[in-house]
Formats: structure tokens, C-alpha cells, sequence
């Protein structure tokens, strides 16, 4: 049997940035899984999202749906320039990370456009399940990953790229 | 010592001589996740998806596919894709599931069901170039002593409607899972490029 199920880059923020990328993905696996553990701030809101190869065009679409302890929700985007990783409605806890788990399916292929599932969490806030549209049909090689409007993800944060390799 | 190269040299100074690279060296591990099957779907189409004589040396199973299919009837719908174990076709199956459409959202369950739920899709009434995706976790798949559970994430976007759909199934069964079908409701097909692949994960010694 084939193994697989390599990690292919990793990185913890020693002091908050606006943003971090992964860049030069290799193109020889079958999907790439994102996990994010990401830290901000007591007056951090805003949910965290993704470009993919440095597209900032409005290429980009979601549903997303959500549970926050008293309410669920669904919601969705069109024509955006970026894919939510997590729909979050509260603040974040400080010291309290949320969890992003993120499929890249077949993210290599050229005849498809891109759809990507995600599932995060902040623990102080919600849950919520996300599936995501990149039209475009180019093979993915670089993922971007920041806040929304420019908030910045917090020193300790950390984000692991994996890929996965069918038989 | 580990031992990375040998030189003629090397032994002639004494250094340690062995048949084998392993000796001194950390014992290879292979790793916990591995592919055991890929179906790619051709120009042909494809009913169903059928893995068989799957190997009993995992602990738990993952299903990942990217799919669409030829249904044409609607320019949006999220079709369900269904999925079997074992070939059997008998009322053994329950699902919960819940589903956000972006404007709203609903639950759904099912008992005594003839199939799980596997994903919901992207069809050819959608826009083109648009596919849904799928993870599916079977856990425990091989255990005779309880019944099999499934959970899946799944979900399309079509850049104005969607559906991210998460679902838990049970197959009341305690036989060990053997084969696996993966079929669209109604008489549609899987469209070319349609792919899923399976595989193994190994718990912890």
C-alpha cells in the first residue's frame, strides 16, 4: 500500500502578522489538508479566510452554516475575493485558539475549479462547516491565509500544511 | 552508530562492518495513513463506485472524492449520493444529517433505510467545471463486536447557492466491512473526472 499523509510545511508565529503563505506547493499530491490553530484578540471578530495563488479577483464563493450554543445559521458569498475557513460571530478569548481544518481536493487537476471544505471552531464563539468555490480551473500552489480586514493573527499561532497521495 | 555510507576505506580503518544499512540505524516506520484504492471515473460515466476485499489491516477507513452527476433536471439541487456496505440492500441503515443552503438551513434523519448518505453533489445542471467534495471517516470498520458508524463532511458551491451538508450514519451490522458502494439516487451517473479514493488508518500500538 502506498503511505502518504506527509507533512509538507509548518509554521508558529513568534510575533502577530497580517497574514502567512505558503508558497511553491508542490504540485505531486492528490489533496492538501490546512490545520490552523489560530490565536487573536479580545476585540477579534472577524472570521478567517483564504486566497489561493495570489488571486485577489472576486473568483470566490461559500455556504457556510453554523451553531453558536443558542442559535444555528447559514450564510453564503458570492463573487468575494477570499473563502471564510471558519464563520465566527463572536469575539475570540484571549489565549484561546480556534481550530481550522481545511481539504484541498484534487487541488492540482486543470480541469476543475477548486472546491474546498473547511470545518472550524473557536471555542468561545461557534462551530461551523464551510464549503467553498474557486473558479478557476489552475492547479493551487500557494494558499494565504489573514483575517478579515486586517486584523492580525497572533503570535502562537500556528498552521501546518499536509499532502495526501492517492494509490 | 548509524550507519549512513560505506567505503572500502572505511572498513579497512575499523569502522563497523555490516551486510546491511539498517544495522546502527533508526528502524524504518511506515506510516499510520495510507491509499488503498483510487477510482477515477472516465468518459464513460460510472453508476456506482465499488471498492471490494478491502484489507482488514487498518482500524479506520476515510473516503475522499471530488464528484458530479448527470443529473440535468436543475440548475441547482445538491443531489444526495448514496452508499452501501458489505452489498447489503436490507432496511439496516439510519442517518441524521444537517444541511445549511446558505439563505437557511434544515435537519433531516432517516431509520430503517436501505442506504447512508454519502455527500451531496454537484450535477450536470450546474454551472461547468463545478464539483462538489466529499470526506467520509468509517470508524471501527473491521470490529465484530458493534455496529459501523460513519460521519461525513460534504458540501458544493456554485457561487450562488450551496450546500454544506454534515451527516452520521450507522450500519447494524457487526460483521467487518469488506466492500463499499458509492452510487447517485435516482438512475444518474458519476461524470468523468469524478474521483474517490480510500484509505487506511492504523491506530496506535
Amino acid at each position: 500500500m502506498a503511505l502518504t499523509y506527509d507533512k509538507l510545511a509548518t509554521t508558529t508565529l513568534g510575533s502577530s502578522q497580517a497574514s502567512v503563505n505558503f508558497s511553491s506547493i508542490s504540485g505531486s499530491y492528490t489533496d492538501l489538508v490546512l490545520v490552523s490553530s489560530i490565536l487573536g484578540t479580545t476585540s477579534t471578530s472577524y472570521s478567517p479566510r483564504i486566497q489561493v495563488n495570489s488571486d485577489t479577483g472576486s473568483n470566490y464563493s461559500s455556504t457556510y452554516l453554523y451553531g453558536t450554543g443558542s442559535t444555528a445559521g447559514s450564510g453564503g458569498t458570492t463573487g468575494a475575493s477570499f473563502i471564510y475557513i471558519g464563520q465566527l460571530t463572536g469575539y475570540f478569548t484571549t489565549g484561546e485558539p480556534g481550530t481550522f481544518i481545511t481539504q484541498f481536493q484534487n487541488y492540482s487537476n486543470t480541469t476543475t475549479y477548486k472546491t474546498i471544505l473547511s470545518r472550524g471552531n473557536n471555542t468561545a464563539t461557534d462551530t461551523s462547516a464551510i464549503v467553498g468555490l474557486w473558479q478557476s480551473t489552475s492547479a493551487i500552489n500557494a494558499i494565504n491565509i489573514q483575517f478579515q480586514s486586517g486584523t492580525n493573527l497572533q503570535a502562537g499561532s500556528t498552521f501546518t500544511l499536509y499532502g495526501i497521495l492517492k494509490a | 552508530m548509524a550507519i549512513s555510507r560505506i567505503k572500502t576505506s572505511s572498513v579497512l580503518q575499523g569502522f563497523p562492518k555490516s551486510r546491511s544499512l539498517l544495522a546502527g540505524n533508526t528502524a524504518f516506520s511506515p506510516g499510520d495513513y495510507e491509499s488503498i484504492a483510487t477510482v477515477t471515473v472516465g468518459s464513460g460515466g460510472s453508476s456506482s463506485i465499488d471498492f471490494t476485499s478491502i484489507p482488514s489491516t487498518y482500524t479506520h477507513l476515510q473516503i475522499r472524492g471530488i464528484l458530479r452527476t448527470t443529473e440535468t433536471g436543475a440548475t441547482y439541487d445538491g443531489n444526495l449520493v448514496r452508499m452501501r456496505f458489505n452489498g447489503d440492500t436490507g432496511s439496516n441503515y439510519t442517518m441524521h444529517s444537517v444541511v445549511g443552503y446558505g439563505t437557511g438551513y434544515f435537519a433531516d434523519a432517516a431509520a430503517n433505510v436501505a442506504y447512508m448518505e454519502f455527500a451531496r453533489t454537484a450535477i450536470n445542471g450546474n454551472g461547468s467545471s463545478m464539483f462538489a467534495v466529499a470526506v467520509a471517516d468509517i470508524l471501527d470498520y473491521k470490529d465484530t463486536n458493534k455496529f459501523k458508524t460513519m460521519r461525513t463532511l460534504s458540501g458544493v458551491d456554485l457561487n450562488g447557492g450551496g450546500r454544506v451538508y454534515l451527516s452520521s450514519n450507522l450500519w447494524r451490522s457487526t460483521s467487518a466491512i469488506t466492500d463499499i458502494k458509492i452510487y447517485p439516487s435516482s438512475t444518474f451517473s458519476f461524470v468523468q473526472y469524478s474521483q474517490f479514493a480510500l484509505y487506511g488508518i492504523k491506530a496506535g500500538a
